[in-house]
């Protein structure tokens, strides 16, 4: 088996996989990622680069992904389907393969108007679905989108999506994953995993249609600081749910990011003991990038698997 | 107004495969002014619909109805009589006619028989031509009256773009270039002056790119 990136290797090894997530600066300076894929490169198979995450201007995905590299952690570019359209799109594309960025996260992108340039027009010239489908079609049969033949050195990524179990209407979030799954990707990140029951009774529909043998499902994991900070995401991230209880048990901590730690290194082990089908987890530390090592011990996933690229 | 041009009829027809009786509901508003959905093209599409299932051998049965504007509640309460038995019903006004139906009868199958294009005018009998791009941002009073939001195709607002040539448009010949007829304009109204400001950034959040859009009159609202 030819593994396109190590984080294929590490799922098809059978291995749970942990990525983690960083977003680029605001700035043009790459020392900030340096520091960060040094703090992670051991304790993570891949990072996600956010490509202008909540449309808030910052360094590319892909320029970012370049630096990861440079400092030996395996990135995951992102394209958003919001701020290019098709030709864009290709070109960056074939631009970050090039550069030997080898993982694709796929997504629609938040809309402008959470970001910092909320006047902007946007593209949203593909969808989500519509680009895992044509960049599987690129790797595999060797076409741009147009259906013109790509002569020679096509992208081969290994292809991801994402799931958000949390929004509505629920069941239509299985089909919609299905959707994801036949377009062609290859591994799956679900939104942050606050309500476990929901998210349980998700990935049973899951199993029922054997998706979970499909594509790789990660679970997404959000450590939080504070008790504000899951207020925050309660309240004002469309497409979240958080249990109360969590809000009052980090509110009643002493030390609430200790607490919010502990809580986070529940939800793996929980995930990873009792809900069938998850692959791994992918943790968001938004800004808090440095904890992630702590996790990934602390839930008894360290050391990573060493996996052999051929 | 609104322009719109009925889809092909083997399209129409396959959307309505499955009922044996369908409800054709035209408009009295832009559509009927545009020729493509007025009382006229109804009773036209509806004989037309049962023609073909007839020579099919699944015979359709129609009933027809024109209303004063789809796009307006109080023209649709007539509809209720009418409604009753129908498969589906088929509107022949612009999208908004086709959401109006489909949220007023809630249990109906509705299917839209006709493409809406754009905001347009009449240039000559039988031709229209799009003038408005409905950005929500009015800037024709800095471009002599002549819109390149959305008549220069790539919407520059300090065109014209390199490609403009003899009064045309790089993208088709028969595409005037706005920016040239702006600049003309401008210039016989003795205000060229006005084209050398560099444009601001536009606000797009005004138009469709900042979600679907709604308008209030609170003088005119119920208290």
């Amino acid at each position: 088996m030819k593994y396109l990136s190590k984080l294929q290797a590490v799922l098809e090894g059978g291995h749970f996989a942990v990525t983690t997530e960083i977003g680029p600066p605001k700035h043009a300076g790459a020392h900030g990622l340096k520091y960060t894929a040094q703090i992670l490169k051991d304790f993570v198979d891949a990072a996600n680069i956010t490509d202008n995450q909540t449309a808030i201007v910052r360094l590319s995905s892909i320029a970012a992904g370049v630096h990861l590299l440079a400092n030996a952690l395996e990135p995951v570019a992102q394209m958003t389907c919001r701020d290019r359209n098709r030709i864009a799109i290709q070109s960056d594309l074939l631009g970050a393969y090039s550069l030997g960025i080898r993982n694709l996260l796929c997504i629609s992108g938040d809309h402008q108007q959470f970001g910092n340039h909320p006047t902007a027009k946007n593209v949203y010239d593909l969808d989500s679905i519509q680009l895992v489908n044509l960049m599987s079609r690129m790797r595999d049969e060797k076409k741009f989108f147009c259906g013109e033949e790509i002569k020679e050195y096509e992208p081969r990524f290994f292809i991801g999506a994402v799931a958000n179990p949390f929004a509505d209407p629920f069941e239509y979030r299985v089909d919609r994953l299905e959707k994801k799954i036949k377009a062609g990707a290859q591994f799956i990140q679900t939104q942050g995993v606050f309500d476990m029951e929901r998210f349980e009774r998700f990935m049973e529909l899951v199993r029922a249609r054997g998706l979970d043998q499909r594509a790789h499902i990660l679970a997404g994991v959000i450590p939080l600081k504070s008790w504000r900070a899951a207020k925050f995401m309660q309240t004002q991230v469309a497409g979240m749910i958080v249990p109360d209880a969590l809000v009052d048990r980090l509110k009643n901590a002493a030390d609430p990011p200790s607490e919010g730690v502990a809580v986070c290194i529940e939800q793996i082990k929980y995930i990873r003991e009792n809900i069938k089908g998850v692959h791994g987890v992918h943790i968001m530390a938004i800004a808090w990038e440095d904890i992630v090592p702590e996790i990934v011990k602390q839930a008894g996933l360290y050391p990573r698997p060493e996996v052999v690229l051929d | 107004m609104i322009i719109a041009r009925q889809k092909n009829i083997k399209d129409i027809a396959a959307m309505v495969e499955d009922c044996e009786k369908v409800l054709l509901v035209g408009c009295a508003g832009c559509v009927t002014v545009c020729l493509s959905g007025g009382e006229k093209e109804t009773e036209i599409l509806a004989s037309a619909l049962r023609i073909m299932r007839k020579l099919a051998g699944k015979p359709l049965a129609t009933s027809t109805y024109t209303a004063t504007r789809q796009c307006d509640p109080e023209f649709l309460t007539p509809l209720d009589g009418l409604v009753g038995e129908a498969d589906a019903i088929i509107s022949l006004a612009c999208g908004v006619g086709v959401q109006y139906l489909a949220e007023k009868y809630p249990d109906k199958w509705v299917v839209p028989a006709q493409d809406t294009l754009f905001a347009g005018g009449a240039t000559e009998h039988g031709r229209w031509d799009e003038k408005c791009g409905l950005c929500g941002d009015c800037i024709l009073h800095r471009t002599g009256g002549i819109c390149p939001v959305i008549r220069c195709p790539k919407s520059i607002l300090n065109g014209p773009c390199g490609g403009s040539q003899h009064g045309r448009c790089e993208i088709d010949k028969d595409v005037a270039c706005a920016w040239q007829l702006i600049y003309d304009r401008m210039k016989a109204l003795g205000r060229l002056q006005d084209l050398t400001a560099v444009q601001p950034l536009k606000d797009w959040s005004k138009a469709r790119d900042g979600g679907p859009r709604k308008a209030l009159r609170e003088d005119l609202m119920a208290r």
